[in-house]
């Protein structure tokens, strides 16, 4: 378990490794926190001809309030940093709820905000939980910079709306309107282990209790995070009641997936974790908008 | 029989050094000019091997050699047998094929080496290993038991004719009489897996040939120290003495290094002879799930026949066990299913069948619990389902099939691994139980406590099984003690250690004799030069084998220090006694010397001596038992099923368990902790995934689940002690205790929390996703 030979890159600077990013290409891979991408180059998996190490980069590494009440965070921003930040807890606790099951604290505390969501894992919590909330990405190249939407960003398994020489520098979260409550709900065989389904809601109602908007992204469920349209949809100027929950659980495991099996997950259980995660996170996040009311 | 050491909760005194990085293991091992080695190994499950090229990774720059089978010459045979199949079985059919250094022709399983690569570091050997072109033609992979057995299946081996390994019938008794008589006959289908050892360190080997001196060393994970030595020897043409074999610190055995005339260990030893070099080859994880021997699959018809009262009048198990591509450790495993399945119970009529079978996967040899894991699980399922049809309580119908107190020695008739009837020693089973049921609260839980949970929409349920633990067979174990002048004293053995705390509990026998503090006794382990006649560390004989031969030594060094201060003191030896390092007059303690003191006088450097007069206070003693000693106990737990996601989560689990007199209380709890551990994974995590193409789906701990620290319930133990007449001390093992209960009492709790769906499991291990399919298939019936 030793990696195949690669040459590597440190830059000291964003615009140094955007110069490279545009001279490799397709020929390098980025390297953020390397807790996945370091463990399939040992398995010879990953065999990129190069690396580019971002870690010496500190101006990668940040939390700061957005103006309009959202957050932006640093690509390089480390997982625990996220995980203990006092902004993000207050203003997007389905962050906070989501982090724990992101592998082990030794692993967060390498492993990077954005190493997660430009790495388009369809298992990662991360991906998910910034699909739900309606994240933008901040994408630099040497040629110029663009946003792209969290529902424009990820194309496929390990796959995103990125260009080879195009790097991502920040994630953008916007702010949450009032009445709204987040929820976060996965199953996994033990702690750490990867999700055999996850779910992050977000619930906004209007002031008679009415769904006024809904997130709610899936992990594990398809090639990419799924966002679960027809469910919200179906929610939309309802009241949250068992039979309306029950509706949209069922929307999310048979409309908007698609579930396939695995070792450790055959369809049928998969579906039937998409129904009572989705109903338990919907439940929860209901019931934190109506806590949030007055 | 707690004395001042033996018997008391001493911390270890090998502690310190792990757990401050101090300790050495195999990979701590540097040498000047040391070489690397890496393995190509083959993808495919079944192929002829049409060709191998290897000349561009001879070139690779750093690579030193590559070989391949045809390399090897008179070197390159099949390995000899570990363990013989059984005498005294009439009609066994054993088809002996054994593991070869490296596969020559054919492919058998997924992993198997192909070539091996030396280079100046394991980056480039691994780097050139994949330069290495092997023209392959893919056969049809043997993986399903029961097919490899049917008409028209692929063959692992042609000239055998067949993928039938083995086959081994025993009965005592009639059970065709006993079923002729029963009021009742339950019947069950099991199928069990277990998995692979996941040792913390993984397998490794640094062979040095020193030209100079003539001589090999070799620091090896292995279990069995002398036997490695004794066998490279052989193969290598060389004389025992001209052989060093180290097992330094080992993380973690549990069987699979025992195997002997691993490929790797023919192949890293031969190429340091080739080229007079050190070389090294540490197994990584991938490696591991594909070239370290696992234990897998037993498929069991079973029934039992009853009496309308719940009497036992026979039980008969059919079975099918998987060895792999090899059968090198014959039929130890299935032979302990064999004496296992009836378990603490008086079956009087029992029928016993398997056959063997020859599989595309990595051959199959002990695991922790060896066999018996599969035993008490079929057992103990028919007990349950004997109970559930006779309305019973299923504590009262096993206790009243149990071998009783005065019972002992209880011959249950069946050939068991030391080639021997199987014999149960001594114990107390229905104590065993009681204390179980007192410390879960079985009465309280079931009455009280369970329709108060349910009524919360709680589904928790209890689970309680019995087991038996055949331990310390033979054949023998020695030790040599020596008191030296410092007044510090050795202790050499022959096993070798794997973290079981060995420096401490052989410090613990011998201080007892001797009078001195554990700490200052110095124990060395699996090293061949340290001492030489031995067979390893296996099937829980480690305490009870070595540990009474070191017993024995630590008496006639007693008796030396006796005779030589009885005169010095001129006292009689009734008088004196041996404490904090000295010899007193037991009533004048100011009449004393120290052992120092003895022992400078035990080797006279000047002058005559009285003739036959031996040096030093040293003795070497040897103690092989008659027979293996059974321990046993009662393992109870709460099992809590979460009713959306079908995750289980143990919340309390008990154990009453017997192993005898105790060496030392805290060393055994973390030999039943971690057992339980690995029966934890047997029960709801472990399972290697094989597609149909013998291609593994999980060769990683990403994919592979082991339990975690956060998995394991607390455990509650309490020790009962009945001494084993097999041994002076008394001892019976405990190594494999933790595994062999738990997946029975897993799945009967987990019937108990789920009572609605009338659940009838018969399969171990569990998951979230088979117990979601077996709870649809119960909605559906």
């Amino acid at each position: 378990m030793k990696p195949a030979p690669f040459d590597y890159y440190a830059p000291a600077s964003v615009d140094e490794a955007l110069d490279i990013l545009s001279e490799k290409g397709y020929d390098i891979k980025v390297l953020a926190g390397g807790q996945s991408l370091v463990p399939s180059m040992n398995f010879r998996l990953a065999q990129p001809p190069a690396l580019l190490d971002l870690n010496n980069i500190p101006d990668l590494a940040y939390i700061k309030p957005a103006p309009d009440g959202g957050v932006v965070i640093g690509a390089m921003t480390r997982d625990s940093d996220v995980e203990h930040n006092p902004m993000v807890a207050e203003r997007f606790p389905v962050i906070l709820q989501a982090m724990p099951f992101i592998a082990h604290p030794q692993i967060r505390n390498r492993g990077t905000f954005g190493g997660a969501i430009a790495h388009a894992d369809p298992a990662g919590h991360l991906p998910a939980v910034t699909l739900a909330l309606n994240a933008r990405y901040h994408i630099r190249s040497k040629n110029g910079d663009r946003w792209v939407g969290c529902d424009e960003f990820f194309l496929g398994p390990f796959t995103t709306a990125m260009e080879p020489d195009e790097l991502l520098v920040e994630v953008e979260i916007p702010a949450l309107p009032a009445r709204t409550g987040t929820s976060y709900h996965q199953m996994a065989r033990q702690a750490g282990a990867q999700a055999l389904v996850g779910v992050a809601a977000v619930v906004t109602l209007d002031p008679g209790e009415r769904v006024a908007a809904a997130r709610i992204a899936l992990l594990s469920v398809g090639e990419t995070p799924v966002l679960a349209g027809r469910a919200a949809a179906s929610l939309a100027g309802k009241l949250l009641t068992p039979e309306t929950i029950e509706a949209a659980a069922e929307a999310a495991a048979t409309v908007d997936t698609d579930p396939g099996g695995d070792i450790h997950c055959s369809p049928e259980y998969r579906r039937h974790l998409i129904r009572v995660l989705v109903a338990k996170s919907l439940e929860e996040a209901g019931e934190r908008a109506r806590g949030k009311r007055g | 029989m707690a004395g001042k050491y033996l018997g008391q909760r001493l911390k270890r005194n090998e502690d310190p050094r792990l757990l401050t990085g101090q300790a050495l293991f195999v990979d701590d091992v540097q040498l000047p000019g040391m070489l690397h080695a890496a393995f190509l190994r083959s993808d495919y499950a079944h192929a002829w091997i049409k060709s191998i090229d290897p000349s561009a990774a001879r070139q690779h720059p750093g690579v030193v050699a590559v070989y391949t089978a045809a390399d090897l010459g008179k070197i390159w045979k099949p390995g000899p047998l570990n363990v013989p199949p059984p005498s005294g079985i009439p009609g066994v059919v054993f088809n002996q094929r054994t593991q070869v250094p490296m596969a020559k022709d054919k492919v058998r399983h997924q992993g198997e080496a192909v070539a091996v690569v030396i280079a100046e570091s394991r980056y480039i050997a691994e780097d050139a290993a994949a330069e290495i072109v092997v023209d392959y033609e893919p056969l049809e992979a043997v993986i399903d038991l029961e097919k490899a057995l049917g008409e028209g299946s692929p063959l692992l081996y042609e000239d055998l004719g067949t993928n039938l390994a083995s086959f081994v019938h025993q009965e005592n008794g009639s059970y065709a009489e006993a079923a002729a008589r029963a009021d009742l006959i339950v019947k069950t289908h099991i199928v069990m897996e277990r998995g692979t050892a996941a040792a913390l360190e993984n397998r490794g080997y640094v062979a040095s040939w020193d030209n100079k001196s003539q001589s090999l060393t070799m620091w090896a994970t292995t279990q069995g120290p002398i036997a490695l030595r004794n066998g490279l020897a052989t193969i290598l043409g060389l004389s025992e003495h001209q052989i060093r074999v180290i097992a330094p610190f080992v993380g973690g055995g549990f069987g699979p290094k025992i195997l002997l005339y691993q490929p790797e260990e023919i192949v890293v030893s031969w190429a340091s002879l080739q080229l007079g070099r050190p070389v090294k080859w540490i197994e990584d994880r991938q490696e591991n799930f594909g070239d370290t021997s696992q234990e897998r699959r037993q498929i069991h018809e079973a029934e039992m026949a009853l009496t309308r009262d719940g009497k036992i009048l026979g039980v008969k198990d059919v079975f099918i066990h998987d060895t792999g591509a090899y059968n090198s450790y014959a039929l130890t495993i299935p032979l302990n299913t064999q004496t296992h399945t009836t378990g603490p119970y008086k079956v009087a009529n029992y029928l016993t069948e398997y056959r063997v079978v020859f599989t595309n996967r990595i051959l199959v040899t002990p695991l922790r619990g060896a066999g018996r894991t599969y035993g008490t699980f079929v057992m103990e399922r028919l007990m349950d389902k004997a109970a559930k049809r006779l309305g019973m309580d299923r504590t009262e119908i096993r206790r009243m099939n149990m071998i009783q107190p005065d019972e002992f020695p209880y011959k249950t008739g069946i050939v068991g691994q030391d080639f021997a009837k199987n014999v149960l020693d001594s114990g107390n089973y229905p104590a065993a139980l009681d204390k179980a049921k007192e410390m879960i609260g079985y009465e309280a839980f079931l009455k009280e406590e369970q329709p108060r949970l349910r009524a919360e929409g709680k589904h928790v349920g209890l689970g309680i099984s019995f087991f038996t633990e055949g331990s310390g067979v033979g054949p023998y174990e020695g030790a040599r003690i020596t008191v030296e002048a410092s007044g510090k004293v050795n202790l050499s053995t022959g096993v070798g250690t794997q973290g079981q705390g060995h420096f401490t509990s052989f410090a613990q026998v011998a201080a007892e004799q001797l009078g001195v503090d554990p700490k200052n006794i110095f124990v060395t382990t699996g090293d061949t030069e340290a001492f030489h006649w031995g067979a390893g560390t296996f099937a829980s004989r480690g305490a009870t084998v070595a540990g009474s031969a070191v017993n024995a030594a630590a008496l006639l060094v007693r008796q030396k220090i006796l005779k030589m201060a009885s005169k010095i003191l001129e006292a009689p030896e009734e008088e004196l006694e041996l404490a904090d390092g000295m010899v007193r007059v037991a009533d004048i303690p100011s009449r004393c010397i120290s052992l120092a003191e003895l022992a400078v006088k035990a080797n006279p450097s000047r002058g005559a001596v009285e003739p036959g007069t031996e040096p030093g206070l040293e003795a070497t003693a040897y103690f092989g038992p008659p027979y293996g000693a059974t321990a046993y106990g009662c393992c109870a737990m709460i099992v809590e099923v979460d009713p959306d996601t079908f995750n289980a989560r143990i919340q309390r689990l008990v154990m009453a368990h017997d192993c005898g007199t105790v060496l030392n209380p805290m060393i055994l709890e973390g030999q039943i902790h971690g057992g339980v551990g690995l029966g934890l994974g047997n029960s709801f995590f472990e399972k290697l995934e094989m597609d149909d193409n013998g291609q593994l789906q999980n060769a990683s701990f990403m994919d592979y689940l082991i339990p975690r620290a956060s998995d394991l319930p607390p455990i509650e133990i309490a020790h009962l002690h009945t001494p084993s007449p097999l041994n002076p001390l008394g001892i019976k093992g405990v190594g494999e205790a933790g595994a062999i209960p738990i997946p029975p009492a897993f799945v009967q709790a987990v019937e108990d929390a789920l009572p609605e769906y009338n659940l009838e499991i018969s399969e171990a291990p569990l998951s979230p996703n088979r117990l979601f399919q077996i709870v649809q298939a119960a909605k559906q019936a």
